[in-house]
């Protein structure tokens, strides 16, 4: 195996273990979905919107910041302790280091919405039989671009005294791009539209991550080197 | 370039500014094999910020900081691997227990047998036995303990301690002075820095003050810290 690699599964492996014993991560953004979802569904005015006009949002709302809480609890653990300057002074690539915590916060925010689909299923009641794996795959395309630019600014923000307020700041804006092409596969797979109709999408969605997920990771070392 | 006479740690001019703040105003620093370099100075003096330039885990603003005649920045992650490091901060993760920090060390560093390496740094500081507690249930001492096996599960040629002496009791103070003998006689080089000049001075072999980012002694350790008092007063408070 690579040792680039091989040290980027020792960095994930370990905010893995350190998350399924806590469990802080996913719990706050699993309650947190489940929150924004019911808050959703109560909002809604049957009479003027229907679920399935609201669902596309709803669930990408929910997924994007649920993904928010997620990534926020992967920095802050790296801030106890300063634990953060052990992995900077081990002779870790810095690009090793980026991957590994993207690798990370892409399993925490994967699980975080393999647990708030089934719930959006049950609060919109609609009908996935036909577009889950649709579904599935846009949000993997949608997720890895926002969890990297995520991944870089929780690091940014790691250092600084409000990094749990920052991140989310930062954060936003970049989310939007991912966030409207997510949704509008998602509504057109709803409502089983033809491939063809989504295609441009999810080019966008594609080129977002590349061009994104390369930005992180040239710029990650000089956002965690002081 | 780095001295070719045998230094394991090499640096040279290190300047680090905070905006116009500047802490650190052109240091040199050579520790040889075996040598122990004891840094003491007042509050706010750059010690700290010192140990983090040459740990490479902050950029100095200018100077270079060379380590087995490797120059240590970002770009070089292999120039890191003979560092080992304590700061203020155990460095520790609270959702890992004693061991599994130890061994994720090991990892990163690329031990061969990471659970062996991580088992003699714990017996080292003599944490066996404790290794399955979790870092938040340990004492300020046995932290302490827990973060030098971390720092020394790869036999670094380089140890930089900061104030490593913290919350240890007079037993486990005599340990670690006795685990440094023992390590620089086997040639590590040291740079510990400390305000408690009487916990470090019998494993220095030379004596460093900073004061305002600026070196304002450096000589070999000579007789007893009672005869050096005075003048590290006079120097600190002039």
């Amino acid at each position: 195996m690579p040792e680039g690699l091989r040290l980027a599964l020792v960095v994930a492996g370990k905010d893995i273990r350190a998350e399924l014993r806590s469990k802080t991560a996913l719990l706050s953004a699993t309650v947190f979905a489940a929150l924004v979802l019911v808050i959703f569904n109560f909002a809604r005015d049957p009479t003027a919107l229907s679920a399935g006009d609201l669902a596309p949002s709803a669930l990408w709302v929910t997924f994007a910041f649920a993904a928010m809480v997620a990534m926020n609890r992967a920095f802050t653990v790296e801030r106890e302790h300063d634990a953060i300057d052990g992995l900077l002074l081990a002779p870790i690539p810095r690009g090793a280091l980026f991957a590994g915590k993207l690798l990370a916060n892409l399993a925490f925010v994967a699980a975080v919405e393999a647990v708030a689909l089934p719930l959006f299923v049950l609060f919109f009641n609609v009908d996935l039989s036909r577009s889950l794996w649709g579904i599935v795959g846009t949000a993997v395309l949608a997720t890895i671009g926002f969890v990297a630019v995520g991944t870089v600014f929780g690091a940014m923000a790691v250092r600084t005294r409000f990094a749990e307020l920052l991140l989310p700041v930062l954060l936003l804006p970049f989310m939007v791009p991912p966030l409207v092409g997510a949704v509008q596969v998602t509504s057109r797979l709803l409502a089983d539209r033809p491939l063809s109709e989504m295609l441009g999408w999810l080019r966008i969605l594609a080129a977002y991550d590349v061009v994104f997920v390369t930005l992180a990771a040239l710029v990650f070392s000089s956002v965690v080197d002081e | 370039m780095p001295s070719s006479d045998g230094a394991i740690l090499d640096a040279v001019g290190l300047e680090r500014a905070f905006g116009a703040l500047r802490v650190l105003r052109g240091l040199d620093v050579r520790v040889r094999a075996g040598e122990a370099l004891v840094v003491a100075g007042p509050n706010g003096a750059g010690k700290t910020t010192l140990l983090r330039v040459l740990a490479g885990l902050a950029r100095p603003s200018s100077g270079e900081v060379w380590v087995l005649g490797a120059r240590v920045g970002p770009s070089n992650p292999d120039a890191r691997r003979p560092i080992g490091f304590v700061s203020h901060q155990s460095m520790l993760y609270d959702d890992l227990t004693v061991r599994e920090n130890v061994v994720l060390a090991a990892r990163l560093y690329g031990l061969p047998d990471p659970g062996a390496a991580a088992e003699r740094a714990l017996a080292a500081v003599g944490l066996d036995g404790r290794g399955d507690e979790r870092p938040r249930h340990l004492s300020r001492g046995l932290l302490q303990r827990a973060s030098i096996a971390r720092a020394l599960v790869h036999a670094p040629r380089l140890l930089l301690l900061d104030e490593p002496f913290t919350g240890l009791d007079a037993p486990a103070g005599e340990r670690l002075r006795e685990l440094l003998a023992e390590r620089l006689a086997a040639g590590l080089a040291l740079v510990l820095v400390t305000h408690h000049l009487d916990e470090a001075w019998q494993l220095a072999s030379r004596v460093a003050v900073l004061a305002g980012g600026r070196w304002v002694l450096e000589e070999p350790r000579v007789g007893e810290l009672a005869g050096f008092l005075p003048r590290y007063h006079a120097l600190v408070h002039a």
